[in-house]
């Protein structure tokens, strides 16, 4: 048995995971990914109006709040067969595209560009050819020599004034650092103007959803926004044009500076695309509902099976049956029990804690275990933009070979879409997929606008529960992936609710099978230069935007560090 | 502090987690016993962090109510200011680790944090899975709002008591 390593909790993620590894000659040879917090948020929807249900749910997590509502409306509306109004499902598509594209660019730069990006070997560069460098590569505006130089000289004020404490675990100097001072400082410059243009994605999901961090305008049927072009107190045409500027301002960044930092960054780190494919099962669902019943979509989703894109099957509505019958849950390597054998359909699922301490061969996790037809999926940008080029989807393949053939010319080397299936792959498909969903808001902004020019005001059908039961599920292709709610409604109340959330797929444990999910296998294989530094870890890790919230976060006044490596 | 001072006062924690709920609660009570001045907002941000960087950026006061274990006895009020905030929020194992650890230090980095930062916490241990809070943090609430209205007093800015409507 090789060196033992155990990183807990992994940082600059939003909840609390552990990842345990074995190397073995400077390579991953086993890995097990455990969820340490304990989600028990169905037990507290048991018996609620199913109404309220997307309040509840919106605060399962601090960075999904609006996915979890959406969710939840949808699958309440799937189980009541309703329709909801074009309006309504415009100003939903243009909250769930807005947050898409804050979560995106949040988690590039400010979440995993440090994994990558060594802030300390900018300082070495020479600004006016990071500047020479960034304008080679982008038309975009805010790359000239002033902008390098004046982030340079901050840069230094910032670490000789000791100040680079502030970011937790950040791997200065480490040997698998490989960017020239040059596009390290390029990187850091638009870190800092990326957080300024996130700011515009948080606005357009404030003012559509009249609050944030927490919207406030859903509602089972619709939305509650009041619509009209000239009256003051309600959408009015002022807002939706101050939304327009910023969703331009944020095309503009996301196509020409976030998609081109991925593939130049992306052509520096090469063998990455050698790491990191892990399980390649790839699962997304449709997503932008262009009509009231939820039959055409602006998004494709669908399942492929062995990376193989001519294995495409398509997942077509919200009443789909494919889908609907081809999730279970296992809990046989996770802290919960099943009254039955076997895993189970989310209508049929359970919700009851059966803790053990971390034991590797049997329970260890507080995650269930999710398959698609008994097969372990990958979710998030790489199945959805996999799954959007297997079903011919033509914004998709305008940025998937406008980044490929960035990659290339950088690398000075044909990359083609082999290389997608890896650890570098899932960061080049959350850009891709950013780049689609930009503009797709801009479509939706406009098919909004036009719809009320056209008259049509209406945002909401209101709901009726019948006596006796009904089942729906909601999905939505969330940033992470697939994100469904399944809800049993009884005389109104609600008689069961599970959430099947993006990185449960991922993050799962084992299997019923004994399989490895999704982070485990993609571990397998990853070198480690140093076991005492994890980097290379964080950095197949961080790919997938792990997000495992949804629980406590209780501060420790005295409690000294808490994150911890052990190498035994 | 100038009357044009722009503060923010943040209720962190998650409702649906018993007494992690209370920074919320006390946000939400103050914004029902009080009208706020211009330039002083109050969010109830949950446990959102990258989402908050907007309202926190350029503020000359950020006040956190929040949640705490400091192995205090249950119910204590903890104020911590100055430069034990950043490390506090470093050194706390959470969904918040991401937050607003790395919110600050973004904003830091972007030149752009608050320029004074309080929080505002009470012991608690109770972080079971439930919508209300147990009885004894549940009646800090209204202390932590009157130590709130005292800090921001301290820097003159006085907070109008809502009228009671009859």
């Amino acid at each position: 048995m090789g060196t033992r390593i155990t990183v807990d909790p992994v940082t600059r993620i939003e909840g609390h995971l552990r990842i345990d590894c074995e190397v073995d000659g400077g390579k991953i040879s086993k890995a097990w990914s455990s969820g340490q917090m304990w989600r028990g948020v169905e037990l507290i929807l048991l018996g609620r109006d199913p109404r309220d249900a997307w309040t509840i749910t919106q605060r399962i997590c601090g960075v999904c709040t609006t996915v979890h509502a959406i969710a939840s409306v949808r699958a309440v509306e799937n189980a009541l067969q309703m329709e909801v109004p074009l309006n309504a499902q415009y100003i939903r598509n243009l909250i769930i595209l807005a947050h898409a594209v804050h979560d995106h660019i949040v988690h590039f730069y400010h979440l995993s560009a440090l994994d990558w990006v060594d802030v300390t070997s900018a300082l070495k560069a020479d600004p006016d050819k990071a500047a020479s460098l960034a304008e080679s590569l982008s038309a975009w505006s805010g790359n000239g020599k002033e902008q390098m130089r004046a982030v340079k000289a901050r840069l230094a004020g910032f670490v000789n004034g000791g100040q680079l404490g502030i970011f937790t675990n950040g791997y200065w100097g480490h040997p698998a650092m490989k960017l020239s001072p040059e596009v390290n400082l390029m990187a850091v410059s638009h870190y800092l103007q990326a957080l300024e243009i996130q700011r515009k994605a948080n606005k357009i999901v404030s003012i559509l959803g009249s609050k944030t961090p927490h919207i406030q305008n859903l509602a089972v049927g619709g939305v509650s926004n009041a619509l009209s072009l000239d009256s003051p107190s309600v959408l009015t045409l002022e807002r939706l044009m101050a939304v327009k500027t910023w969703i331009d301002e944020l095309g503009d960044f996301v196509k020409n500076v976030y998609l081109i930092d991925v593939a130049a960054i992306g052509a520096f780190y090469a063998d990455w695309t050698q790491y990191g494919a892990g399980v390649t099962n790839y699962l997304s669902v449709p997503d932008i509902p262009l009509d009231t019943k939820g039959t055409q979509f602006a998004l494709p989703g669908g399942y492929i099976a062995n990376g193989d894109l001519a294995s495409h099957k398509p997942i077509t509505t919200f009443n789909d049956e494919y889908w609907r019958k081809g999730v279970e849950e296992s809990v046989k390597h996770s802290w919960y029990s099943y009254d039955t054998a076997g895993p189970l359909h989310p209508y049929k699922g359970e919700t009851k804690p059966d803790y053990t301490d971390f034991q590797e061969n049997a329970k260890y996790s507080w995650l269930k275990s999710p398959t698609f037809y008994g097969q372990v999926a990958q979710v998030g940008p790489l199945a959805r933009v996999l799954n959007m080029l297997a079903a011919g989807h033509e914004p998709t393949k305008k940025y998937a070979t406008l980044a490929l053939d960035t990659v290339s010319a950088v690398a000075k080397t044909k990359v083609g879409l082999a290389a997608m299936h890896s650890t570098i792959g899932r960061h080049a498909a959350r850009a891709i997929s950013c780049s689609v969903q930009v503009d797709m808001l801009a479509d939706q902004w406009s098919l909004l606008v036009n719809n009320i020019a056209k008259g049509d005001v209406s945002t909401f059908n209101k709901p009726i529960f019948p006596k006796g039961e009904q089942m729906g599920v909601g999905y939505h292709e969330a940033p992470r992936g697939v994100l469904s709610h399944w809800v049993v409604i009884d005389d109104g109340k609600i008689k069961n609710y599970q959430c099947v959330v993006p990185s449960t797929w991922n993050a799962c444990p084992r299997n019923e099978k004994d399989e490895p999910g999704p982070y485990e296998a993609s571990l397998i294989g990853n070198p480690m230069a140093n076991p005492e530094l994890p980097l290379e870890v964080l950095r197949t890790i961080h790919s997938f935007d792990p997000c495992i919230a949804c629980a406590i976060h209780v501060t420790d006044k005295d409690g000294g560090d808490t994150f911890t490596v052990t190498a035994k | 502090m100038a009357k044009s001072a722009r503060v923010l006062i943040l209720g962190i924690g998650n409702t649906l987690l018993t007494d992690e709920a209370v920074g919320v609660r006390a946000v939400e009570a103050l914004l029902d016993a009080y009208d706020l001045p211009s330039g002083v907002q109050a969010v109830d941000a949950g446990t959102s962090s990258m989402d908050m960087l907007d309202a926190i950026a350029d503020v000359d006061l950020l006040v956190v109510l929040d949640a705490l274990k400091a192995g205090k006895p249950l119910g204590t009020l903890v104020r911590l200011s100055g430069d034990e905030v950043p490390v506090f929020f470093r050194k706390k194992l959470s969904p918040h680790q991401v937050g607003l650890s790395d919110v600050l230090a973004s904003l830091e980095f972007a030149g752009c944090r608050p320029k004074d930062m309080v929080v505002i916490g009470v012991e608690a241990e109770n972080f079971g899975l439930g919508l209300e809070m147990t009885p004894a943090i549940a009646a800090r609430v209204p202390e932590m709002v009157a130590l709130l209205a005292g800090e921001l007093a301290s820097r003159g800015i006085g907070l109008l008591q809502k009228r009671k409507a009859a």
